[in-house]
């Protein structure tokens, strides 16, 4: 064996200037896999984090919400949602694996600023959550994308009138200037956003002073805190179809990569929600969070989760990240195609690459091939020297291209490049996860190393074919 | 140096028996015969060998039968294109004939199967090219000891056997250089080692002086009748070098593919 690895050696060096253009060829191929796979690796990682940062691995819904939910958010609310948290809690198995777990309210309504300068509505997005369990999920990173944020102080557990609003929903409703935001101009004189006057001014106040009674006396402490920030009504249909207000101090907003949800996302305190929601009744949830230490724990967390449901007669499912956000799965999707296409057209230029390198090889010496064989070495050894040299050249190539890739992703983070995708209002980071999946860099290296002992077989069956008299003829 | 078929030793872990002069074993190991000096060593009764040339069938050897005795140094002579080199690849066992029947050493050789002629020829036939063809990335130590690791001797063995065939082509100043840092001359010294390190039954040169000048050309035929004398093999020579024919025993004369005359120069 250490006769063949010499023999090869010798010859990729005595060839050098030929093995150096193959191996970087196979370098190219393996550096433009790579750093691909590497910045996909970061969207999915990315996305990934920000989605369970949100919404936690597992989401408990009551049967039917997936698929009809978002009709009637709140007739599919999840009552004595604080003892199906306690029972998965409380659960053994579960116990472990889970990190946060939290309720959380959907819903959809009408977002109005009346102020004394303003007068624009828009169509909601809201979610009503719990503060403090948001700034517990958002500090989830398993894969070190150091996306992780500190407690977001605009939204507390103690006050619930306060809420965030995307930066989209600010500029519509005119609470830039209030909010401190910048990039983002003031309405034009004379447009539509002016205050009306007469009859429609008094149906304003009217609806405001609604909103102030709706709130009671429970909130009336923290509403003096709250006085100094921009406050906007939220008009919702209760469980029962009648129309309901409250008011929202709004304390902050959110830069929310999507145009269309930047233009109508809310977030704000569960207890507030609800009472949008349900108004006096019963309180509910539409759904239960459930975020685990790790993602690979889910299949298990899930399983447990159902058996537990179906153990206890709890009409509820469980749907995984991935399922609520067919986002992710599309661009999973798309990403993976397009890194099979790629490693498709450099398998195909390594093969090509090594195979003609090869032949040459082969061609210069099928008198020494024919020397050999007439010495006693067998076909399947000339066959394996030739494999043996494909192999190493890939190795070398494949390892070059390793380095470099590695070189050119840490460059690449060094520098924090930055680039707005299609559909994103705001630049995202450009990172390369090359050397933080060192399994990405076996998997490519072996890959291209066997492509080349493929590439090599075909001369090296063409070598150990051939006939000892004619080789020994060859001139 | 016993003669005829001697005592065997058994391979740990295998039933294949082995040669005790031959002292290690691997898988392909054959039972050999060391041929004494009156046996002969190749037999061909009534071979024919044909090539195509494109559609063109030409006729290379006819009906050749011959035996050349064991521990002589033959030649085969002709003029180019009389069959010289394609009688010494049929005895060689890298070529087949069309009919008829060869034997070296003892072993009807038209039977044996790809893999088994391959070991054969690993044991029993050393050669020599015109051209040296020595494996031009091998240290001349690393040429020279190419065949014993084909038959898996062991490192020491292989070591001694490989110094010692270097100092007797006087090369051995010379081991670690690569064969395009040698001369002629001495490629075609480390050739004739390389042929003769594993001890073969028989040595095959084809026009092995063709490619040196006369006065190399004579060292090399005097270190060969050297080392022949010593070492006791069969040399068969395939040339039309008067040098080389001036130190035949036997002498092999060839014309048009047919064997036209066997002369017994040197008596045993």
């Amino acid at each position: 064996m250490n006769l063949l690895f010499k023999i090869a050696w010798r010859n990729i060096v005595r060839n050098r200037r030929r093995s150096l253009m193959t191996a970087s060829a196979i370098g190219a191929g393996a550096l433009a896999m790579l750093l691909f796979a590497g910045y996909t690796n970061f969207i999915f990682t990315g996305l990934e984090t920000g989605y369970v940062q949100r919404d936690g691995h597992l989401t408990v819904f009551r049967s039917g919400y997936f698929l009809y939910g978002a009709g009637n958010a709140a007739a599919y609310g999840i009552d004595d949602y604080l003892g199906v948290m306690r029972l998965i809690t409380e659960d053994p198995a579960l116990q472990p694996l889970i990190a946060v777990i939290s309720p959380t309210q959907a819903l959809v309504g009408i977002a109005a600023n009346y102020s004394a300068d303003t007068a624009a509505s828009r169509t909601f997005i809201g979610v009503g959550l719990m503060p403090s369990d948001r700034d517990r999920m958002r500090r989830w990173d398993e894969y070190g994308t150091a996306d992780v944020y500190p407690p977001d102080a605009r939204l507390s557990d103690a006050d619930p009138n306060r809420g965030l609003i995307g930066t989209g929903l600010a500029r519509i409703l005119g609470l830039c200037s209030a909010l401190g935001l910048t990039n983002c101009p003031p309405a034009p004189a004379g447009s539509p956003a002016v205050p009306a006057a007469g009859s429609a001014a008094a149906v304003n106040s009217d609806i405001t002073a609604l909103a102030r009674r709706e709130l009671g006396d429970a909130a009336s402490a923290a509403a003096a805190h709250s006085t100094l920030m921009p406050q906007i009504d939220l008009l919702a249909a209760t469980v029962g179809g009648a129309p309901n207000v409250v008011s929202l101090n709004v304390s902050g907003a959110l830069a929310i990569g999507a145009k269309e949800l930047d233009d109508a996302y809310i977030i704000m305190h569960l207890a507030l929600a609800q009472q949008l929601v349900y108004g006096r009744n019963e309180q509910e949830v539409t759904a239960i969070m459930v975020q685990l230490h790790r993602t690979e724990q889910l299949a298990a967390a899930r399983a447990r989760l159902n058996a537990l449901f179906q153990q206890h007669h709890l009409d509820l499912e469980v749907r995984d990240f991935a399922e609520l956000t067919p986002y992710y799965g599309q661009v999973i999707r798309l990403f993976s195609g397009i890194f099979l296409f790629i490693s498709l057209v450099m398998g195909m230029i390594v093969l090509f690459a090594v195979v003609n390198t090869m032949t040459m090889n082969v061609m210069e010496r099928t008198n020494e091939i024919g020397t050999i064989r007439a010495m006693g070495v067998r076909r399947v050894r000339i066959r394996l020297q030739f494999i043996v040299e494909g192999v190493l050249i890939g190795a070398i190539g494949a390892t070059i291209g390793a380095i470099l890739a590695i070189l050119i992703g840490d460059l690449t983070n060094h520098f924090g490049f930055t680039w707005v995708p299609p559909g994103n209002t705001a630049p995202i980071p450009l990172r390369l996860v090359v050397l933080g999946r060192p399994w990405l860099i076996v998997e490519a290296w072996l890959g291209l190393v066997l492509v080349a002992a493929i590439a090599a077989l075909i001369p090296a069956n063409r070598a150990a074919r051939l006939a000892v008299v004619d080789a020994l003829r060859h001139v | 140096m016993e003669y005829g078929t001697v005592g065997y030793q058994r391979c740990p872990g295998t039933a294949i028996a082995t040669a005790a002069y031959w002292p290690y074993c691997d898988k392909r190991a054959r039972v050999v015969t060391r041929f004494a000096p009156t046996s002969v060593v190749v037999r061909l009764d009534g071979v024919d060998k044909t090539y195509q040339s494109g559609a063109i069938a030409v006729q290379a050897l006819r009906a050749i039968t011959l035996e050349i005795p064991a521990d002589r140094f033959s030649v085969v002579i002709g003029a180019s294109g009389s069959g010289k080199t394609t009688l010494l690849n049929l005895i060689g066992c890298i070529d087949r004939p069309n009919r008829g029947a060869i034997e070296v050493c003892g072993e009807n050789v038209a039977t044996l199967t790809d893999n088994a002629l391959t070991d054969f020829r690993a044991r029993n036939v050393g050669f020599i090219f015109q051209n040296f063809s020595l494996v031009p990335v091998l240290s001349a130590y690393e040429n020279v000891e190419y065949p014993l690791l084909l038959v898996g001797m062991p490192l020491v063995e292989r070591r001694r056997r490989t110094l010692a065939m270097l100092e007797a082509v006087g090369l051995a100043a010379q081991a670690r250089q690569r064969p395009n840092e040698l001369s002629g001359g001495q490629k075609q010294r480390i050739a004739i080692a390389r042929a003769l390190v594993k001890e073969p039954q028989i040595v095959l040169a084809d026009e092995p002086t063709a490619n040196l000048d006369s006065a190399t050309g004579a060292s090399i035929i005097e270190l060969m009748r050297r080392v022949q004398a010593e070492s006791r093999t069969s040399f068969i020579f395939a040339t039309h070098d008067p040098q080389v024919m001036a130190h035949a025993d036997e002498i092999f004369a060839i014309r048009d593919g047919e064997l036209t005359e066997h002369r017994t120069v040197a008596p045993v």
